[in-house]
């Protein structure tokens, strides 16, 4: 049996139960990484040696009595917009193609305290902007089950990177679904948690208000422990909220007895493809047959959720985007004529296509005079959005749906029409705009393969919720095997 | 209705984004965002008077702590960054005439 075959958490068993070493998994993750790496290029950049020494100081920390968390001596990816001191950090940005950050992200400084071993940086949409990861300075990544698709996005390279065994966990940002929705598209488990639940400390903004890190895993038990180790408050974000009900892993249980979950029909009428339709409504039927009560109602608003989105994220990102200026870090142009020419050229040559695109709309609308047509209206329906949620979580403690109207697209599909790929979202990004949890799952594949995910939401810190219901479904399925058939 | 973005606006809006366009850019960039506003515009279907715009979605205030320093210098790594250096500083184009 190989070592690629565990979880996160039954590796760290195993190293902690001297069956295996730290350096044992990191080499066993970094033959499977030059195997893959070259046809699914999950990565921006990669740090074996750096890892191996890593991985011999976390074995001698182990063996000192130091470390006994879940996660000891587990290799991790880490998506390109968490800072990594030390470590190149480019949002797949040519902007941020040689930037090197002087700190970690507080996610990432949480793991490596917990003795999680850092392997390299994984392969994202430019800025986190985009739904395919294909808007990337650094190339395409592509899906593990099928490489003539895409692998979701933004987080496409810590998705692909999980379901191909190129590493056992893995974080990424969600601002409109760029943890569910690659997590969807890979098969593997994925989960956005409450806004302010991680620091974002170290996370390179795009929509401050919508951002959050969360865990990409293999199973239901790993994303619980890796979630349980990043909701650190943190007094370095002043959104961060301090809370107590961080000990998710004590959710995980079998019993979804009484528990009262909404389908939205709203995400189940036009544009759903009918194979996924199917297994979600199947999956919910597990779940009635564990005891959840389970039933359709309107969530009313979903259609007003993107503009209302993508007028707010984009305004967000404008201004964030702002100090990328090639003064002190990153790419500065070459030839320029004084101070904002210099400004200018630097960022029309360093920022992608839709980079812009978003940046040129977001101060459109924050702009004089088209500030509360566009950017205040937004915020309005944002606060409309909110209620509606507020109102199904009276009746309901979980609503179920899907995570994507498809399963992955084909390379090269999506880039042409911008609205058409926002579409893509429209699952996701309400969950971004009223600040609540949602979590990804597999349940099932089309006909040609391709992996299906469900979708959970609950309230906002009710984490537990998503957890005991991914957990029970998990188990009644007889588990997800994600990374056994791709490799 | 549908939006049209004049030349006018999108050199207001190069100038605010900080982005230097070629007269190609240009014209996608206002078809572009004549398309998003068109799409944006379907937020007006919505009645919203009397609805606060909600920029937090939890009812905290502001945090705030003491003005401490809590990191070293660290002044040779953050240098190592800069596209131009001399001598500890930045290098930057001249800035006053």
């Amino acid at each position: 049996m190989s070592l690629l075959d565990l979880t996160a958490v039954e590796l760290s068993e195993k190293i902690k139960a001297g069956e295996a070493t730290v350096q044992e998994a990191v080499k066993a993750v970094f033959t499977q990484i030059e195997a893959k790496e070259e046809l699914l290029h999950c990565y921006v950049s990669l740090d074996k040696e750096g890892a191996l020494k890593r991985a011999e100081a976390v074995q001698k920390r182990l063996k000192e009595g130091e470390l006994t968390g879940p996660l000891v001596g587990v290799p991790v990816a880490v998506k390109d917009n968490l800072c990594t001191a030390g470590m190149l950090t480019t949002c797949s940005s040519k902007i941020l193609g040689n930037f090197v950050p002087t700190f970690s992200a507080q996610a990432v400084e949480d793991l490596e305290a917990a003795g999680a071993v850092i392997l390299g940086k994984t392969n994202m949409d430019e800025f986190a902007m985009g739904s395919t990861t294909e808007t990337s300075a650094f190339g395409i990544t592509r899906n593990p089950h099928n490489p003539e698709h895409v692998p979701g996005g933004s987080s496409g390279g810590s998705a692909a990177a999980v379901a191909a065994g190129e590493c056992f966990f893995a974080l990424g940002s969600d601002t409109g679904g760029s943890i569910r929705q690659p997590a969807s598209f890979c098969g593997v488990v994925g989960m956005k948690p409450t806004y302010g639940r991680v620091s974002r400390y170290g996370l390179v903004a795009y929509g401050s208000s919508l951002d959050q890190i969360g865990p990409l895993t293999k199973d239901v038990r790993d994303c619980a422990a890796v979630l349980e180790l990043i909701s650190t408050y943190d007094k370095k974000d002043s959104t961060s909220v301090k809370r107590e009900d961080t000990d998710f892993t004590s959710a995980l249980q079998t019993d979804v007895e009484g528990m009262r979950i909404g389908i939205t029909q709203d995400y189940l009428g036009e544009g759903l493809d009918q194979e996924v339709k199917e297994a979600v409504l199947a999956a919910a039927e597990v779940l009635k047959a564990k005891g959840a009560i389970v039933e359709e109602f309107d969530l009313s608003l979903v259609e007003y959720a993107i503009p209302a989105y993508y007028t707010i994220a984009a305004a967000e990102a404008s201004s964030n985007l702002e100090r990328f200026d090639g003064i002190k870090y990153g790419y500065r142009t070459e030839n320029y004529e004084g101070l904002h020419h210099m400004y200018k050229k630097t960022r029309s040559e360093g920022f992608g296509e839709e980079v812009k695109r978003r940046i040129m709309l977001g101060s459109f609308v924050l702009s004089s005079g088209y500030y509360d047509a566009y950017y205040l209206k937004a915020l309005r329906v944002k606060a409309l959005i909110k209620k509606a949620f507020d109102e199904a979580f009276e009746k309901y403690d979980l609503i179920l749906g899907p995570v994507a109207p498809t399963t992955a697209p084909k390379l090269g599909a999506s880039l042409a029409d911008p609205i058409k790929m926002y579409l893509g979202d429209i699952y996701t990004i309400s969950v971004n705009l009223a600040g609540l949890p949602g979590m990804s799952i597999p349940c099932g594949k089309d006909t040609t393969g391709l992996p299906i995910g469900l979708q959970l939401i609950a309230n906002c810190f009710e984490e537990k919720k998503l957890f005991r219901a991914a957990y029970t479904y998990e188990q009644a399925i007889g588990g997800f095997h994600i990374g056994k058939e791709v490799r | 209705m549908a939006n049209i973005i004049s030349d006018e606006t999108i050199e207001y809006v190069g100038i605010l984004a900080k982005l230097e366009l070629s007269d190609k850019e240009k014209e996608a960039a206002k078809k572009d965002m004549a398309s998003m506003l068109n799409y944006i515009d379907k937020l007006n279907e919505l009645d919203t008077t009397g609805v606060e715009p909600m920029s937090h979605v939890f009812p905290v205030q502001n945090v705030f702590r003491e003005d401490v320093v809590v990191n070293g210098d660290d002044r040779e790594n953050i240098l190592k960054n800069a596209p131009g250096e001399k001598d500890g500083m930045f290098i930057v184009p001249k800035t006053v005439e």
